[in-house]
């Protein structure tokens, strides 16, 4: 069957494997002995190749809850279970999940996979922080419990390690108490780059916060941006939304995104919304999953797909570089129909966690061919100012630059050649970056 | 009943339809009892729809083709629950094909366990919905059952036989104001079909699972799962047999 990530580039023809349980996992690792490496799958919402693979193991049935505490604020689930259905249960008792990304959608193995974040990574961190331990079953067909302080290397490669050790089957995580469903939320418009750097600083002690950016804004208007700041309700009420979705039901045609479209629609946004809408109480999958409404949304960029770009860029050297990836995407032309920037906190101990304290910055482009040797060019005004890439967007980095940015993972490395000797959890992306012990290997890719 | 149901009895409960089923009612506060054959995964969806909100869940590991331990069955699940509001039968499989026309063994085999074994469970579940004088018995039985195509005709044929005696029940039941509802999914993506490719038509266990408490809800007699099963397959009806059977599908 055809694959993709949320990006739908690439796609690959993959066979699927669905375990129902820990004991026809460990079956499927034994038979797979003289089969092809395969990597895990949760919801397929990493945007590029991270969880493709010729042969992938797909935690879809692996969706059990096993225990929630609702005393201690605790829950233990599968792999396979989603955020959202997390959120289903614990809001209604005044529980939140610590970290949640910019959908609901992703699995628990997955965000732990790819150690997400979220608007308040600056003050609490990714995904992983909060996570107390994990049970993850390694190609032998040992399932090991790893956490920050039991089989720690295990625990820090596997979080944000992209599937690479072992399945993750079940997690234990902590959860954040709530007063309210709601979210509190603050608009501040900055007219540039400068006042969008001093608006994060001066509401670093803001719960949350997350700035929509006009990539095509050029000159003195470079940089400009809406930050959207927000605090936890505390008004009782905790009940869930009926939510209210719609669907995109086929391709668009790619054309319809174009600079122009792009540059309309930008621009539009940031003059209806620039005078602040002040304060406004949101419920919180809107605030925080947006997207989540329109189903399929990742269609609206047409049959080919599109890149996610994100990278980040430590605090001293930030607002240099990211001027100077906003002018080089401009002078080139090329739409970013939504650009994300956002103030990180401090780095975790996780090998190839994404973030450290800096500002990222979320570009999302059409795929054509004409985009890639601009993305290379980008990649080394990132490296040239010590930045580095989120490996759940990557879809192209080449090995090099990889390893100039997460200089971790050769510590990585030498916990896999622990786990997994034989290369037997491979994806396309592992091959490409060169996380594997034969890379670059025959098989073919479409 | 409808909403107010909060006795549900399921068998073959670990099934991709019936645990998403048994996770709807669970959503609701109901109370479950579960019969299935792996142990460990009863013990896991226990925990599961005790987590998503349901009162009490309780289970009985069994092999549904000892037919001699159905009425035992049926009788722990109405005393667990203190009576049944709804009866799911969801349990089967899907045979061979190709090796089940050459040994009768092995289609005997899959003739109970997809027919009789169907119809002894039915058999003991009338006798306690007609003392109690209410609720739903639903079945899941298939498409196949809606004509005999050479290429699955063996569990074709044992559905077929459950939708008939459906439809003789359901009469015989209806004076006891207890209903009874016949669902027929066509292609459905579980891990009981796996491996096999998949199209537009196939539609996920979560959607199944909604058609079938609405349905139950509703006291529809025979659903299609999802509605264009019913078109289509009344399409496959209606093709004359000296046709019919020169098509391998």
């Amino acid at each position: 069957m055809e694959i993709h990530g949320w990006g739908r580039y690439p796609t690959v023809n993959a066979d699927i494997d669905e375990p129902v349980d820990a004991l026809s996992l460990s079956q499927l690792l034994q038979v797979q002995d003289q089969q092809q490496p395969a990597i895990p799958r949760g919801a397929g919402r990493s945007y590029g190749d991270s969880a493709l693979a010729e042969r992938v193991i797909s935690s879809r049935f692996l969706d059990h809850f096993v225990k929630f505490d609702d005393a201690a604020g605790e829950i233990v689930c599968a792999s396979g279970v989603t955020l959202e259905q997390i959120l289903q249960i614990s809001v209604p008792k005044g529980w939140f999940l610590p970290v949640v990304p910019g959908t609901r959608f992703v699995t628990v193995g997955g965000a732990i996979a790819s150690d997400v974040h979220g608007k308040n990574h600056h003050l609490d961190g990714c995904f992983s922080e909060f996570v107390k331990s994990i049970g993850v079953m390694l190609a032998s067909g040992e399932t090991v419990q790893c956490s920050h302080t039991r089989q720690k290397n295990l625990f820090r490669a596997t979080c944000g390690g992209m599937g690479l050790t072992g399945v993750i089957l079940q997690a234990t995580l902590k959860l954040s108490r709530i007063e309210s469903a709601f979210i509190k939320q603050t608009a501040l418009p900055a007219a540039n780059l400068d006042e969008i750097f001093t608006l994060f600083e001066e509401n670093a002690h803001s719960k949350y916060s997350v700035a929509w950016l006009d990539c095509l804004a050029k000159g003195k208007n470079l940089g400009r941006s809406l930050l959207y700041l927000g605090e936890h309700a505390t008004d009782n009420n905790l009940e869930l939304q009926d939510s209210f979705s719609v669907s995109v039901p086929f391709h668009s045609p790619g054309f319809l995104l174009n600079k122009y479209s792009i540059g309309v629609f930008n621009s539009g946004y940031f003059n209806l919304n620039k005078r602040g809408n002040g304060d406004k109480q949101l419920h919180y999958e809107n605030y925080f999953f947006p997207l989540d409404r329109i189903h399929h949304w990742n269609r609206l960029y047409g049959r080919k797909g599109f890149l996610q770009y994100q990278f980040v860029i430590p605090t001293e050297t930030a607002k240099e570089g990211i001027s100077s990836v906003l002018r080089e995407v401009s002078n080139k032309g090329k739409g970013s129909f939504l650009t994300v920037l956002k103030k990180m906190g401090q780095q975790n101990k996780n090998f190839l966690s994404f973030p450290l304290d800096g500002y990222t910055l979320a570009l999302d482009f059409k795929y054509e061919q004409s985009l890639l040797p601009l993305l290379d060019r980008l990649d080394e005004i990132v490296l040239a100012h010590d930045g580095k890439f989120y490996l759940a967007k990557d879809a192209r980095m080449n090995e090099q630059t990889f390893k100039q940015a997460y200089p971790e993972w050769e510590k990585f490395m030498k916990v896999r050649n622990q786990v997994d000797p034989d290369d037997r959890f491979t994806s396309l992306q592992a091959r490409r970056l060169g996380l594997v012990s034969a890379p670059n290997g025959d098989r073919h890719v479409q | 009943m409808s909403s107010e149901a909060k006795k549900v009895f399921i068998v073959g409960a670990t099934s991709a339809i019936a645990k998403e089923t048994a996770r709807v009612y669970a959503r609701r506060g109901c109370d479950l009892y579960l019969v299935a054959r792996n142990e460990n995964q009863l013990k896991s969806l226990t925990d599961d729809l005790k987590v998503r909100g349901a009162s009490r869940v309780s289970f009985s590991v069994a092999d549904l083709n000892h037919f001699n331990q159905h009425a035992q069955l049926v009788g722990q699940a109405a005393e667990f629950l203190q009576g049944l509001d709804i009866a799911l039968i969801c349990h089967g499989s899907l045979p061979d094909q190709q090796a089940s026309e050459k040994s009768f063994e092995l289609a005997q085999h899959e003739i109970n366990t997809n027919g009789l074994s169907v119809i002894s469970m039915l058999t003991e579940l009338a006798e306690v919905f007609i003392n109690q004088r209410q609720g739903t018995i639903a079945v899941i039985t298939s498409v196949a059952g809606d004509r005999g195509r050479q290429s699955n005709y063996v569990y074709g044929s044992a559905k077929a036989m459950v939708s008939t005696y459906l439809q003789g029940l359901r009469g015989r039941l209806l004076p006891f104001n207890v209903h009874v509802v016949d669902i027929r999914p066509g292609f459905v993506d579980s891990p009981m079909t796996a491996r096999f490719k998949k199209g537009p038509l196939w539609s996920s266990p979560i959607k199944i699972a909604g058609i079938i408490v609405k349905s139950i809800e509703r006291k529809r007699h025979t659903v299609y799962a999802p509605f264009y099963w019913g078109i289509i397959m009344f399409a496959v009806r209606i093709i004359p047999e000296f046709l019919f059977k020169r098509i391998k599908f």
